[in-house]
């Protein structure tokens, strides 16, 4: 029992066998439901994309790690969650290579330059959407209904859009689809993902089985998701004059659980406080609300929580919780 | 058993690798022949010696004299001749004055050491006395003289005795068989401050991973009226004070103040053991039930060592040290502190020893923050480590003050959760003592 080396470090002397890596591996599992979904509706082409998104998300991490002389760090799985994430965010019929170049833009622009994982502002795969929308709006928006055929279709919201624009002042939100000639697919499919859409977006139920999994492993709180989704229900109800079915259609059609459940909770880009995660999704919910009603847009999911992205800092400062023993003094 | 499960927010739940030594009852440590009992085990200010080399002391004699209020004086463990007088290291860290006795192995008890009587005759004062003659101060780690405690400033309210027997800590078992072996000391030790204090509500909380802890303390306790024993949820950090406070009386301790302001008063189970036996033999504080555990130890015990014996001493009964050894911890691993050397003496505040191997105890890398907020949700202050820390590590002290980096009680959950291994409570450590240096420096002025 000799003296020489014994370790001395401050304490705590053990830690938890959470990882960056592993949290990261439990989004990957969760979003398997809906890529499963994703190929299911929209044939194998949707797992080529995804597949292309990914290597070229990894890949840009690896290189510009490299360049910027610091430590390559793809074993923490993060850039394989942006370049699905990329992938669930496109139509099927992307050009491969148009995936490829929102990853580039996703983890070179939005994530490297700002310091790597955990310093980005904005979530890195919305930031590769809003581009490619930008870009090659439209690609981005040449929508296929499920099946094997690959017929052009427009997605619910878009639908609902057109009807709202072609008959100003309906009384009735489903008139207006009707006067341009068109019928909304109902809630069943809305729900199950039989819809045209990006392709991991459609499924709210592969959605939300990937969401339950990642509350269960406790990588995600409900807090954000739940009232992200609230926030939509109660404000497409105000603004749609109290129609309930507006509001449950607003609910289940578009990106809302995909955003929901794994955009809006990107630990880097959503605030850490606890009240503060609920104003966050409040206001997305909010601003998607507002985008879908009185923009010019049909979609509003991407577009409100990159907005909220840029308030997390001012939230996070705002919602501080209130320090134990914060009270009077005993006189 | 009619008890209430109590708990406070926050926390988390590392594993309790208590197993090896939960079960295994109280052994008297082998004599020690040389026992080095330091000047300072406490905190406050150190004792004066008041033997030489080559005194003859006894079992239970004053060696060292408390210098001020907040000090306590120090006894001998042994029988035996005074070797020298002389700085040693001890596990704080530092060197500070030493008595090295050598044991003479008689074990011939001073005549210091006489029975207090009962304690219905005996008053607050009396009991306060005793107390600070013994010795005793918080046996959970803090080593916080316990008669200070007793002496609340006249203008806070106390109302309550609450014992910490939660043992929070993995790894430590030396509250859980105290508990088991000798409720009865426990219960007369609570007894005993709650009379010093004057007041008439005592707790006893224990975690709910010690069921059996928790039936023999509830039956030692029976027909005590004023005295109610509560299972704590188990959970980390729930032996803090002020989260052990939280969970039984649903009080918070104000910010920068003391559980008095609280109207409280908390002792460790071992302390209120070490009143009883104090009250009971008018043995002073000689010596404690240390865990010595851990990976690295071929036989894990709960061992009743004398104050002063060395770490090598104690693990050597416990069959040595086994394998590549990584770390050599005083107290539990959330909290303890690492020894770089084995030649250092128990003292009252070593609640354990833990031998981590070179594999557990490799220092994980750090990575990027990733803004789970898993500390912030961790937190039992709720603060927001991830921030105070990374103001810290920018030397922004100002900043991680305004986010009331001196609330923080270093309990090190936040680390512990930490997925990207971030030197969490350390940052924010370096934090509160470069911001207690500045305000030093600005009275100062």
């Amino acid at each position: 029992m000799e003296n020489s080396r014994f370790l001395v470090s401050s304490s705590p002397h053990i830690r938890s066998g959470e990882t960056t890596q592993r949290i990261m591996l439990d989004v990957i599992i969760a979003l398997m439901p809906a890529l499963l979904a994703g190929v299911f509706y929209f044939g194998l082409n949707a797992l080529t994309l995804t597949a292309v998104a990914v290597v070229f998300a990894v890949t840009t991490e690896a290189v510009m790690q490299k360049i910027l002389g610091k430590p390559v760090t793809v074993n923490d799985l993060s850039a394989v969650v942006t370049g699905i994430l990329i992938a669930f965010n496109v139509p099927v019929t992307l050009p491969l290579w148009m995936a490829a170049v929102g990853s580039i833009f996703a983890i070179a622009i939005a994530k490297q330059c700002f310091g790597g994982l955990g310093y980005n502002f904005i979530n890195p795969a919305l930031a590769a959407r809003a581009m490619l929308l930008a870009s090659w709006p439209v690609r981005m928006t040449a929508w296929v209904a499920p099946g094997t055929d690959a017929v052009s279709t427009a997605t619910p919201l878009a639908l609902v859009k057109m009807g709202a624009d072609a008959l100003s002042g309906a009384t009735h939100w489903e008139e207006g689809v009707e006067a341009v000639g068109q019928t909304l697919p109902g809630l069943w499919d809305l729900f199950i993902g039989n819809i045209g859409g990006c392709i991991g977006e459609t499924s709210a139920l592969a959605l939300i089985l990937g969401g339950a999994y990642l509350v269960y492993r406790r990588v995600i709180s409900i807090r954000i998701p739940v009232s992200y989704i609230a926030a939509v229900a109660v404000f497409t109800l105000l603004f749609g004059r109290f129609d309930f079915a507006a509001a449950i259609y607003h609910v289940l059609a578009g990106g809302l659980f995909l955003g929901a459940i794994f955009m809006a909770t990107d630990y880097s880009t959503s605030p850490i406080t606890p009240k503060g995660q609920i104003i966050f999704g409040i206001g997305c919910g909010f601003l998607t609300s507002v985008i879908r009603f009185y923009g010019g847009y049909p979609e509003g999911v991407s577009y409100s929580i990159l907005l909220m992205n840029l308030a997390t800092p001012l939230i996070d400062k705002y919602t501080m919780p209130r320090k134990f023993g914060e009270v009077k003094k005993s006189a | 058993m009619n008890i209430r499960t109590l708990t406070f927010k926050g926390g988390t739940h590392p594993p309790h690798s208590k197993k090896a030594t939960e079960s295994l009852p109280i052994e008297r440590a082998n004599e020690p022949k040389v026992v080095v009992i330091p000047m300072q085990q406490h905190i406050g200010a150190p004792c004066e010696p008041i033997v030489q080399a080559g005194d003859e002391v006894k079992v239970g004699q004053k060696i060292g004299e408390a210098k001020g209020f907040v000090s306590v004086p120090v006894h001998s463990s042994v029988s035996g001749k005074v070797a020298v007088v002389e700085p040693r290291l001890y596990s704080g860290g530092t060197a500070v004055p030493c008595i090295v006795i050598e044991n003479d192995m008689q074990n011939t008890v001073s005549d210091q050491v006489v029975p207090k009587g009962d304690i219905s005759v005996l008053s607050a004062e009396d009991i306060k006395n005793i107390i600070k003659e013994a010795g005793i101060v918080g046996m959970g780690g803090a080593t916080f003289p316990t008669h200070v405690k007793l002496a609340p400033p006249p203008d806070k309210n106390v109302d309550t005795v609450i014992l910490n027997g939660a043992e929070c800590e993995p790894y430590l078992t030396s509250d859980h068989r105290l508990m088991l072996e000798h409720p009865e000391n426990v219960v007369f030790g609570l007894q005993a401050l709650m009379k010093a204090l004057g007041v008439k509500k005592g707790f006893i909380g224990i975690e709910t991973n010690k069921p059996d802890a928790i039936e023999k303390v509830f039956e030692a306790a029976r027909g005590i009226e004023d005295i109610e024993v509560v299972a704590l949820k188990t959970k980390y950090p729930q032996g803090a004070e002020k989260q052990l406070i939280y969970a039984c009386t649903g009080r918070e301790v104000p910010s920068g103040g003391l559980p008095a302001d609280a109207g409280v008063v908390v002792n460790n189970v071992g302390t209120a053991a070490a009143v009883a036996t104090a009250i009971k033999t008018g043995m002073p504080l000689i010596e404690r039930i240390v865990t010595v555990t851990g990976e690295g130890v071929n036989n894990p015990k709960n061992l009743l060592v004398k104050i002063g014996t060395s770490f090598r001493d104690i693990i050597e009964q416990c069959g040595g040290l086994k394998g590549k050894v990584g770390k050599i911890i005083a107290g539990g691993p959330m909290m303890g502190i690492t020894q770089f050397s084995l030649d250092i003496p128990a003292i009252k505040g070593t609640s354990g020893i833990l031998v981590l191997s070179e594999e557990e105890a490799r220092l994980p890398e750090p990575s990027n923050c990733i803004k789970c907020g898993k500390c912030v949700e961790t937190c039992p202050i709720n603060l927001m480590p991830v921030n105070i820390s990374m103001y810290s590590l920018a030397n922004r002290y100002d900043e991680a003050e305004a986010l009331n980096a001196m609330d923080c009680i270093e309990c090190g959950a936040c680390s512990f959760v930490c997925p990207a291994k971030r030197p969490l409570v350390d940052s924010i450590r370096v934090a509160k003592r470069e911001i207690l240096a500045r305000r030093k420096k600005a009275q100062s002025k």
